[in-house]
């Protein structure tokens, strides 16, 4: 076993210290060392986005990074998107249409639409689906997920002159 | 996962001299997309991982008289850049196939080359661009023509010392462009049952090709350079009938395997099909000016 590595990182907006061996995935150094549990492991080899997290504002498989890459990044998990007032919008669409049944791929599908409409606040039906294209879902059959995705990109007012 | 040491390299010397230091126990690191995968599965055994994202030399991406694309720029990078779009076309059509968004975010066009899949989207449009590799270790600075970087399904030219630090691409003549495609059964996020590219130079009338270069992945044990497909349309006028003529030169090279994505027959037919595609697709763009 090799030496455990001392990463200073920050998560939700917290500055947040941990210890890791460098064979920890980041995705496991959320949920075994940081008690985040959000990021979910479905396929643990960068094919079904049940584990993306943004980090540097980019959406990315934290199965697919090392803990020790946190160093010195910015990173939002699903625990960081709601606020004390209330849901994220793309939270509140996702229960409006019953875009989720078993939940499993639920917030990696939100942290991956969650960049989407920050760097393209109005997408065309087709770019949502492209987007998610590396997030699976075994119960909702995906046309929830695209509605939900869909209707908050026109009720968040984000950019409505598209 | 198997157990591995890490350093976050600040410098090209420190990346070589751990290399150096380690040989083939030492991989690096860039996006990671393909490696921690490997490891974790164990395909690869790893004594050292070598992350390189900190040097600066590796996250060029630059346009002057050449393009300059550092070995860690990952994929959206690539396909974002207004130069790349407007000058080298097939490089977006490539990195936008790669995986989903969140593998893009990582994968890089220099990892996907060092991987050295069969399959690799990136491969052949840098071949049809005439890509040079360059290439740090312990003597200093080489180059190395990206046709011949791969040797076989992972294995490339680089010594277990050396590092690919960019990769520099000429900049394409005035009545110029590029394309590439792959078939696979599904839209995305799917490995090429047959990819192709190709690059081609039109005369500035847009009747007969000055030159071509053509290239085909997943047809072999290595992304292929299709030299004689390419040179023969060299003066030829464009016509349904050189294309064809290009496109049964690139058939014959073809020696794919059948596996479980497509059998040999099928992957030699596609290369006919793929091929006429990406020659039309290149001829479109020029006649729009794109
Ligand atoms: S668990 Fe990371 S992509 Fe599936
Ligand atoms: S809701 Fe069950 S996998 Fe998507």
């Amino acid at each position: 076993m090799s030496r455990k590595v001392h990463v200073q990182t920050q998560i939700n907006g917290e500055n947040v210290e941990f210890l890791c061996e460098p064979r920890q995935s980041m995705l496991e150094v959320l949920r075994n060392e940081l008690d985040l549990t959000g990021a979910k492991e479905g396929c643990n080899n960068g094919n079904c986005g049940a584990c993306t997290i943004i980090v540097e504002g980019r959406p990315v498989n934290s199965c697919c990074m090392l803990g020790v890459e946190a160093e010195g990044k910015e990173i939002q998990t699903i625990e960081g998107v709601a606020t004390p007032e209330g849901l994220h919008p793309l939270q509140q669409k996702f229960l409006e249409h019953a875009a989720l049944q078993c939940g499993i791929c639920t917030p990696g599908f939100i942290m991956n639409a969650k960049v989407l409409l920050e760097t393209n606040p109005n997408p065309t039906e087709e770019e949502v689906r492209f987007w998610l294209a590396g997030n699976l879902c075994r119960c909702t059959g995906y046309d929830k997920i695209i509605r939900a995705v869909l209707d908050t990109t026109e009720t968040t007012g984000v950019s409505t002159n598209g | 996962m198997q157990a591995f040491d890490y350093v976050a390299a600040k410098s090209l010397s420190e990346a070589v001299n751990l290399l150096t230091k380690y040989r083939d126990q030492a991989r690096i690191l860039s996006g990671g997309t393909d490696l921690i995968v490997q490891v974790r599965e164990n395909h690869r055994q790893v004594g050292m991982m070598v992350d390189i994202k900190g040097v600066p030399e590796v996250n060029t991406l630059s346009y002057n008289g050449s393009l300059e694309i550092g070995a860690s720029v990952p994929c959206y990078k690539i396909y974002s850049n207004e130069a790349i779009k407007s000058n080298f076309p097939a490089l977006v059509d490539a990195t936008s196939i790669i995986g989903g968004v969140q593998i893009q975010s990582r994968a890089s066009v220099g990892g996907n080359l060092c991987n050295a899949s069969p399959a690799a989207d990136s491969i052949p449009a840098l071949i049809i661009l005439g890509t040079q590799c360059v290439v740090n270790g312990p003597d200093g600075e080489r180059s190395v023509a990206v046709e011949d970087f791969c040797d076989g399904p992972g294995q490339t030219a680089l010594e277990s010392n050396e590092l690919l630090v960019k990769l520099v691409i000429p900049t394409p003549a005035p009545n110029a462009s590029s394309f590439y495609l792959r078939f696979t059964p599904r839209n995305e996020m799917d490995i090429a049952v047959v990819g192709a590219g190709a690059a081609v130079e039109l005369s500035a009338d847009h009747q007969t090709f000055v030159s071509a270069r053509i290239a085909l992945g997943a047809v072999a044990p290595t992304p292929l350079f299709a030299d004689d497909a390419s040179s023969l349309l060299a003066g030829k006028p464009v016509s349904d009938e050189s294309i064809e003529e290009a496109c049964e030169a690139a058939k014959d090279i073809a020696t794919p395997i059948s596996d479980m994505r497509g059998t040999a027959a099928q992957r030699t037919h596609l290369v006919g099909v793929l091929t006429r595609r990406a020659l039309n697709g290149a001829i479109n763009r020029i006649k729009e000016g794109s």
